[in-house]
């Protein structure tokens, strides 16, 4: 029967139509599987975390098939539009050079600040040396500021480098830090930056049919407070 | 996997690792072992034909054909693989999704490129939405495979060029004096006994192929080091039942031990049959195994 | 603003002169350009001291590989396996761990910032590839060689010098020129893997992923990154070339090595 609809779908030569049939397929929904509490590979070897549990209730009110897969996070946006899978789900700050690139459903979490992991309280983080992964919003702010930055490769060897003296604090979502914070006597600072913009899905900007379904289901969410519960319940961010 | 794992918490050392050890993610990393190798497998005939094309591109007599393989070897050997590969893979994938669309939706009349999206015809989709993650995986492990061919075929290439060069040329003048065509003096005569110039080159080419495996998570295929960099990592035990600290250096040395022993082993191999293929040949190696013998 | 305005600001930011912040919105291809051969410079840093340096340990590693006692034989032969066994990317990883221990003891604080570690870890590096490529080029010397040295009374250091060093140069020199190759491609590998990043003072991949990052689009950066390479690459077979012709200057015409038609070339 499925195949059926595939052949008349592209007989039909319409391509809102072929589209809407593909997604009464499967939709596939890209992440990044490394950034608990977010996204992550659990013990077996699946995408877990709070996207997984959003992302499966989106698409059941959506009643949508959808299929979890990882990709690296440098590439994630170029593999969105070239197609390879069709929404994006891996705690995405919805910011205006991303906006001018795909396109977002609403927020599903509100906007956050960053927080600064250090090794004492009273490091002053203006005249310290600030770690950040490469190429985040994090590591643009502290540029940008001037202050003394240094970047790595992935978000564990930012908190290492604070562990080991290599920086004097780390700057990155409150979500990732805090599990770290009490542990070798690493402690959270105060102060905290009001950096990016609520968390939302990415879709490819063809795609208006598949956003109106998701921004709907986030709505539903909204609207009957399980979406608060599931970040109550995951700690990702503060609630509705 | 064993029944005694379902409260980590209390095991004692022992079982704890034996429990650890064969997490599903653990399991996963095992089978990346066996992706790599699978890949190495693949890869390695498949170079070797790129490369031999490339090479006989370039001897050719026809201009266009020679400047086409000398390019080729020229510029693909000049960038580095790991550039090569951050760019490559979508660039073959949107490929083929644009001959597969030409194909098979020429009725087709909305534009390809779509501001930034790039969108093909479902049925021209690679692999079709609808087919099963499995599909997936071998799709994006075949377009691994073939950016690691290009990419070493333009090595190969210039190794069996070079070693196309090598062959005295005595030996294709003689053939030419029995009367054998260019063709034939190629595959009877010289192709037989390239393969002993060539051998030194792609012994060192297939070490540099095992140690370019870790830029495979580049590609898109979960590799060893993707895993071991992910188990690596601190776990909290809000997100796993096994918690522990930045265990990074000891998946690491695993990695380390892994690939010298298959340097190693590789090496052994070659050595061997360098002095298989030196037999008979008229070069130092084979001239020594006469006196031997003789 | 000006093509021209751009390289003065940013053709010298990757070693930290010129403008302070990467451009950050309408990225136009001459800053990406510009950017992207600004951090050439340390990939042309890396890889050209790393080549300088290497190059004497690994003549010396050669020799004792090739040497009589095993005290001197065995660890230059762990040397050029563990070097040449492993992938760069863990190295540089072990490396980066190594540097930071002997760093939080009091010794060598330098040693964990890239341009000095990850320029050990590159010397090594080269150093077990070239090592393996002179140490071939010596077991070939001919023998007439060795014995005619031997005729004209030359011995030890002055033989060495003067005979049997020339000819394992000449002898590896082609395989050596594709080593040099692969050792500024590697460069590309020191601020994608362990080593930190510090204000933004990358070189030419980290900008290139930067610009990548930024728009989105990995078909203009990596490209030109690509393009940079092809030319030095170029000039580094130009420059091998030449030494090349000297190091067969006294050899009738055609029996010269010609560098691009040697077979085993690859390390």
């Amino acid at each position: 029967m499925k195949k059926l609809i595939l052949t008349t779908a592209a007989l039909a030569l319409s391509a809102g139509l072929a589209i809407a049939a593909s997604h009464g397929a499967t939709v596939r929904l890209g992440t990044e599987g490394a950034y608990a509490p977010w996204n992550f590979i659990n013990d077996n070897g699946e995408v877990d975390g709070f996207e997984r549990e959003l992302g499966d209730e989106l698409c059941k009110r959506a009643e949508l098939t959808c299929e979890w897969v990882t990709n690296e996070w440098d590439s994630i946006i170029p593999n969105l539009v070239s197609g390879n899978y069709d929404a994006i789900i891996a705690g995405m700050s919805i910011t205006d050079e991303r906006d001018e690139v795909i396109d977002f459903t609403q927020a599903y979490t509100p906007p956050d600040p960053s927080s600064y992991l250090a090794t004492s309280a009273d490091v002053d983080v203006e005249s310290a040396v600030i770690a950040a992964q490469a190429a985040t919003i994090q590591a643009a702010f502290i540029a940008e500021q001037g202050w003394t930055l240094v970047e790595f490769a992935t978000p564990e060897e930012t908190v290492a480098a604070v562990r080991n003296g290599e920086a004097d604090a780390v700057l990155a979502d409150k979500a990732y830090l805090e599990p770290f914070a009490g542990q070798d006597g690493l402690v959270m600072l105060e102060r905290s930056e009001m950096i990016g913009g609520g968390v939302g899905m990415g879709l490819r900007e063809s795609d208006g049919e598949l956003r109106a379904k998701f921004d709907a289901a986030i709505q539903s969410m909204k609207d009957d407070g399980t979406l608060n519960t599931l970040i109550a319940k995951w700690e990702v961010a503060s609630t509705w | 996997m064993f029944e005694f794992c379902a409260d980590p918490e209390t095991l004692d050392t022992f079982r704890w690792f034996a429990c650890y050890l064969t997490t599903g993610k653990h399991i996963g990393m095992y089978w990346s072992v066996l992706t790599v190798l699978a890949l190495l497998a693949i890869t390695a005939p498949a170079a070797l034909f790129f490369g031999f094309a490339g090479a006989s591109a370039a001897r050719s007599h026809v201009s266009p054909v020679s400047w086409l393989g000398k390019a080729y070897i020229a510029v693909v050997r000049g960038v580095p693989d790991i550039a090569f590969f951050l760019f490559f893979v979508i660039a073959l994938d949107q490929m083929f999704e644009y001959l597969r669309h030409k194909v098979k939706c020429p009725d087709w009349t909305e534009p390809i490129r779509q501001g930034n999206d790039f969108i093909v015809c479902d049925a021209a989709k690679l692999p079709l939405g609808s087919s099963p993650q499995w599909v997936h995986e071998t799709y994006g492990f075949f377009l691994a495979v073939l950016t690691f061919a290009i990419v070493f075929g333009a090595f190969t290439a210039n190794v069996l060029f070079g070693a196309m060069r090598a062959v005295p040329r005595a030996q294709i003048e003689t053939a030419e004096a029995y009367g054998m065509s260019r063709r034939q003096a190629f595959w009877r005569v010289l192709v037989p006994q390239m393969w002993v110039y060539a051998l030194p080159g792609l012994g060192n080419l297939w070490m540099i192929l095992i140690k370019a495996t870790p830029l495979l998570f580049l590609l898109g295929v979960e590799d060893i080091v993707y895993w071991a960099k992910d188990l690596g990592e601190t776990k909290h035990a809000r997100f796993t039942d096994y918690p522990h600290g930045d265990w990074r250096i000891w998946y690491f040395l695993a990695l380390l031990v892994f690939y010298l022993t298959f340097t190693w082993i590789s090496e052994k191999v070659i050595n061997r049959l360098t002095k298989r293929l030196s037999h008979g040949q008229a070069t130092l190696g084979g001239d020594a195994q006469r006196k031997v013998t003789a | 603003m000006s093509c021209w305005q751009t390289i003065q600001d940013y053709g010298l930011r990757s070693i930290g002169i010129g403008e302070r912040l990467l451009p950050k919105t309408d990225f136009t291809l001459c800053q990406q350009f510009t950017l992207i051969g600004s951090g050439m410079i340390w990939n042309i840093y890396f890889g050209a001291l790393a080549l300088f340096v290497g190059f004497f340990i690994a003549s010396a590693v050669a020799l004792g590989k090739n040497a009589g006692p095993a005290w001197i034989r065995k660890p230059c032969e762990w040397f050029i396996f563990v070097f040449r066994g492993s992938p760069l990317f863990i190295q540089f990883f072990f490396a980066y761990f190594i540097f930071l221990k002997v760093k939080q003891l009091g010794f060598m604080p330098w040693l964990t910032s890239a341009q000095a570690g990850a320029l050990v870890v590159l010397i090594l590096n080269t150093a077990a590839y070239s090592g393996e490529i002179f140490y071939g080029a010596l077991r070939s010397v001919p023998r007439g060689d060795v014995e005619a040295a031997d005729a004209y009374g030359l011995a030890g250091w002055s033989r060495f010098r003067r005979i049997l060093w020339p000819t394992m140069l000449r002898l590896g020199w082609p395989a050596y020129t594709n080593e040099a190759i692969f050792l500024f491609h590697a460069t590309t590998l020191v601020f994608f893997s362990a080593f930190p990043t510090l204000g933004q003072r990358g070189d030419s991949l980290y900008y290139a992923s930067y610009f990548a990052d930024k728009t989105f689009n990995p078909f203009i950066p990596y490209p030109i990154l690509a393009g940079y390479f092809i030319l030095l690459t170029l000039v580094i077979v130009g420059l091998f070339g030449l030494i090349n012709m000297r190091l067969n200057r006294h050899l009738p015409q055609e029996r010269r090595v010609r560098l691009r038609f040697r077979p085993n070339l690859l390390r």
